[in-house]
């Protein structure tokens, strides 16, 4: 019977005096696909970073390939066979696809001179085992993300990896991407190589994990070859809750949706943009939910922004609480009673070196000021009030932000924008790399708000989530509002349906 | 310096403990290469401890902390000025020309009142095109300012005919020999526009606008933080605090010398931000940090001129100490 290839035992990390880890176990087979879930803070990304080198362990063992492995930095785990393709790929975009894959163990020829022949007909081989046929001497941010993980996955395996650690891999890909992701993880499972496969998704693990191991509170709670178990088990075990629970109360908390649409809030006509918007078309009234469904790149975004003032319309107009509206930037849009919450909350969410306070006041701030001077104390307690309300996990409201998990982080963004009492909030992937738990939080959250009067226009690429949580749903396709669906009566493959559906005459279909 | 760190209870966050060895370093480095810069020049620098000495440095170190304040303003949002030198050039030479011209004689007190203002105003304009050229036209901030840096000190050349414009004006002078409770009154100034830009950046919209522009541009932009403005805002106080310490190099010489005045400026202005603890890269913008920079390098120069050391060797100098600011940041980073 081989050896496991990897060995993690009782690992404890603690980072100043709190523990991160206690006791922590992951094992992986050779050639084994393996997912690794739990919420966000569970510990997952600690562990990852002390089996790479990254951390240093306080106790317990490691042993990679049949030795006792204590890297003591990502360089020496690459050498030694681990690689980590993370979700911000370090790649060099503006050089070519070869010189990604080579770089660094470059062919040389007479003299020292890098070898680009054989380079490039390497490269060429690596990629084409992945089923991937591009023009290798072309930049590679020329392509698309999902490709340059494939590239950066390709360079992996051409170092000789023997385990791949994917860490939220498909976070920016969409349905094709994932496809043929998933296949290059077959094939690298094929030839022996094995994966760590870091998700939020469930249903991604069921398609390509052999096992998973389920992490909560920085121990492992479990692990289960992926055929013996289900959802709700993985879920249960997430949280630390009842099955049977989970099972009546739904997968998403989004509640009733009693539906009291009230007067018409928001009515946008034939709206478009230079970025990518070409015809949208939709009215929100308050007290409703009004979900964007579109695969990726249908507009579904540049609608936000074109609401919200950042891009500026070129066609079509708007009403805003029954009057003219067209922002020209974010400020008047805020003034206005608007609040977006933007989709990436890494790049453009959260400000990483402020505290939670200055990042949850950032948007209120200027009716937070007098004379030009912030009021602390009515600040202090506006914060804290919405850490109470909103359970916010801080150690202090002065906490810088960039510490908290990202789920907590999302709440303080949330927050953000609720301080404001805006009419009408804008929600862009809004539990996107949340955990479970703080994900029902936020929808309760959203739905709260809404039934206070408010109007909410929800983007998500979770087809759960729109079809649950929206009240009606205006699909998008190609940059245009091509249908809308009303709840109660939309179903995940209604909505599915709507989005395929093949619209001939778009611009002539709009709701 | 900054007091970032958070009181922390027994539940507290992880990395500032941590790292607390480099953290401390950081933060007190300068505290105490200031304290051994002192007592290094106290058991070795001859006539070191006469209030002499402490008068020509506070008045020697006024000009840079003041120019400091500004700048790290500027790199408080992610950018940098390098024509802080050129603007005290051009502040400094208008001021004598406006009250030696015929109006400044005829109108004494007129003419010294514009003396003073109007060279400020002028300064505020070069930080206008600045700031437009930056935060409108998305030129890059070394690149919209290096069109200053070499054009600014040359409209000042041309202003005053490349000559040396020597002068006897007691009340302006006042501004660099004036002494309140037997201290220059350069000094006086600079510790009141660094209690005013302090109380700015932590206690105003502005500020927290500031830092957060350089926190992260985009999401300050996506709720509502009117980045433009703000950003040319920073570029104008660093203007205008450049035209002071321009007019205060006037005053202290009486003369202007328009090839002279505040060359090399816009190097120890940077180089005491970042010894004070800015960073480059933006979101952070400590005050008294910047002060404290300035007051180091310009010990550094002293210690070294004052022990017989050539000026070649102390710009060496100044570079070791722009060296270790950096690692220490770079340490802390990780």
């Amino acid at each position: 019977m081989a050896l496991p290839l990897l060995t993690a035992k009782s690992i404890d990390k603690a980072f100043s005096g709190v523990a991160a880890l206690t006791s922590a176990e992951l094992q992986i087979e050779g050639g084994e696909v393996h997912g690794l879930i739990g919420q966000n803070g569970a510990g997952k990304s600690t562990l990852i970073k002390i089996i790479t080198g990254v951390y240093r362990r306080d106790a317990g063992t490691v042993e990679f390939d049949g030795g006792e492995a204590s890297f003591i930095n990502p360089r020496e785990a690459q050498s030694a066979g681990i690689a980590t393709i993370y979700q911000e790929l370090n790649l060099v975009p503006l050089r070519s696809v070869t010189e990604n894959i080579v770089m660094g163990n470059e062919p040389r020829k007479w003299g020292g001179l890098i070898d680009w022949k054989t380079a490039n007909s390497q490269t060429k081989k690596v990629l084409s085992d992945f089923g991937l046929d591009l023009d290798v001497e072309r930049p590679l941010g020329e392509y698309s993300t999902a490709i340059q993980q494939l590239v950066a996955i390709a360079r992996a395996v051409s170092l000789n990896a023997k385990l791949v650690i994917m860490d939220e891999p498909t976070s920016s890909l969409d349905d094709k991407e994932v496809a043929v992701l998933f296949g290059v993880i077959r094939q690298l499972k094929q030839t022996g190589v094995s994966v760590l496969y870091v998700s939020h998704f469930l249903d991604e693990l069921f398609e390509v994990c052999d096992r998973v191991t389920v992490m909560r509170d920085g121990q492992t709670i479990g692990c289960h070859q992926i055929a013996e178990t289900d959802k709700f088990e993985l879920i249960a075990e997430m949280l630390g809750r009842n099955i049977e629970d989970i099972k009546s109360a739904g997968m998403t908390d989004f509640g009733g949706g009693e539906a009291k649409r009230g007067e018409v809030l928001l009515q946008a006509d034939n709206i478009g943009t230079d970025n990518r918007l070409r015809a949208f078309s939709a009215t929100v009234h308050r007290g409703e939910i009004v979900g964007l469904g579109g695969l990726l790149g249908s507009g579904r975004t540049e609608a936000a922004l074109a609401l919200f003032g950042v891009d500026q319309l070129t066609q079509g107009r708007m009403v805003f609480k029954g009057e003219g509206f067209e922002p020209d930037d974010p400020v008047t849009a805020i003034r206005s009673g608007l609040g977006l919450l933007s989709e990436d909350r890494k790049a453009e969410g959260i400000i990483p070196d402020m505290s939670v306070r200055e990042n949850l006041t950032l948007a209120l701030l200027p009716r937070l000021t007098r004379a030009g001077q912030i009021q602390r104390g009515r600040e202090r307690e506006i914060v804290e009030n919405f850490v109470k309300a909103l359970g916010i996990k801080t150690a202090d409201i002065d906490q810088p932000i960039r510490e908290l998990s990202g789920g907590n982080q999302q709440k303080v963004l949330l927050a953000r924008w609720l301080a404001t009492e805006p009419d009408l909030l804008i929600l862009d992937e809004p539990t996107r790399g949340v955990d479970v738990g703080a994900k029902l939080e936020i929808q309760s959250i959203i739905r709260e708000y809404v039934d206070r009067g408010c109007g909410v226009i929800l983007i998500s690429s979770e087809f759960e989530e729109l079809v649950e949580g929206a009240d009606r749903i205006v699909v998008l396709q190609d940059g245009y509002s091509v249908s809308e669906l009303e709840n109660p009566g939309i179903s995940e493959d209604i909505l599915i349906a709507a989005i395929a559906h093949h619209h001939d005459e778009v611009s002539g279909a709009n709701a | 310096m900054t007091q970032e760190s958070p009181v922390l209870e027994n539940s507290g966050s992880s990395p500032a403990k941590l790292g607390s060895f480099k953290f401390d370093l950081r933060k007190h480095g300068g505290l105490l290469a200031l304290v051994i810069l002192l007592v290094f020049n106290a058991l070795v620098t001859p006539n070191f401890l006469q209030p002499q000495t402490l008068f020509v440095n506070i008045s020697q170190v006024a000009t840079i902390a003041i120019v400091a304040i500004g700048m790290t303003m500027v790199i408080a949002t992610g950018g940098i000025d390098l024509s802080v030198g050129a603007v005290m050039a051009l502040a400094g030479a208008l001021a004598p020309l406006i009250f030696l011209s015929p109006f400044g004689v005829e109108y004494p007190i007129l003419g010294l009142i514009a003396a003073f203002t109007l060279p400020l105003f002028a300064a505020a304009f070069c930080g206008l095109f600045n700031g437009v050229l930056v935060s409108v036209l998305n030129v890059q901030p070394i690149i919209a300012t290096l069109i200053l840096f070499i054009s600014g000190r040359g409209i000042a050349q041309v202003l005053t005919n490349g000559n040396l414009q020597t002068f006897s004006n007691d009340a302006f002078s006042y501004l660099g020999t004036g002494k309140i409770l037997g201290l220059p009154f350069q000094g006086w100034l600079t510790l009141l526009l660094a209690l005013i830009a302090f109380w700015f950046v932590r206690r105003t919209l502005f500020g927290r606008y500031l830092l957060a522009i350089g926190g992260n541009k985009r999401a300050a932009l996506l709720s509502g933080v009117p980045v433009r403005p703000v950003t040319i805002l920073a570029y104008v106080i660093c203007s205008v605090l450049a035209g002071v310490a321009g007019m205060i190099v006037v005053a202290i010489n009486s003369a202007s010398d328009a090839a002279r005045n505040g060359n090399l400026m816009e190097l120890d202005a940077i180089a005491a931000a970042v010894v004070g603890g800015a960073l480059l890269q933006g979101g952070k913008a400590p005050i008294f940090g910047a002060i404290l920079g300035a007051i180091i390098i310009q010990l550094v120069k002293y210690t070294l001129l004052a022990n017989g050391v050539e000026d070649e060797v102390a710009l060496i100098a100044k570079a070791a100490i722009i060296v270790l600011a950096v690692w220490l940041q770079q340490a802390r980073k990780e």
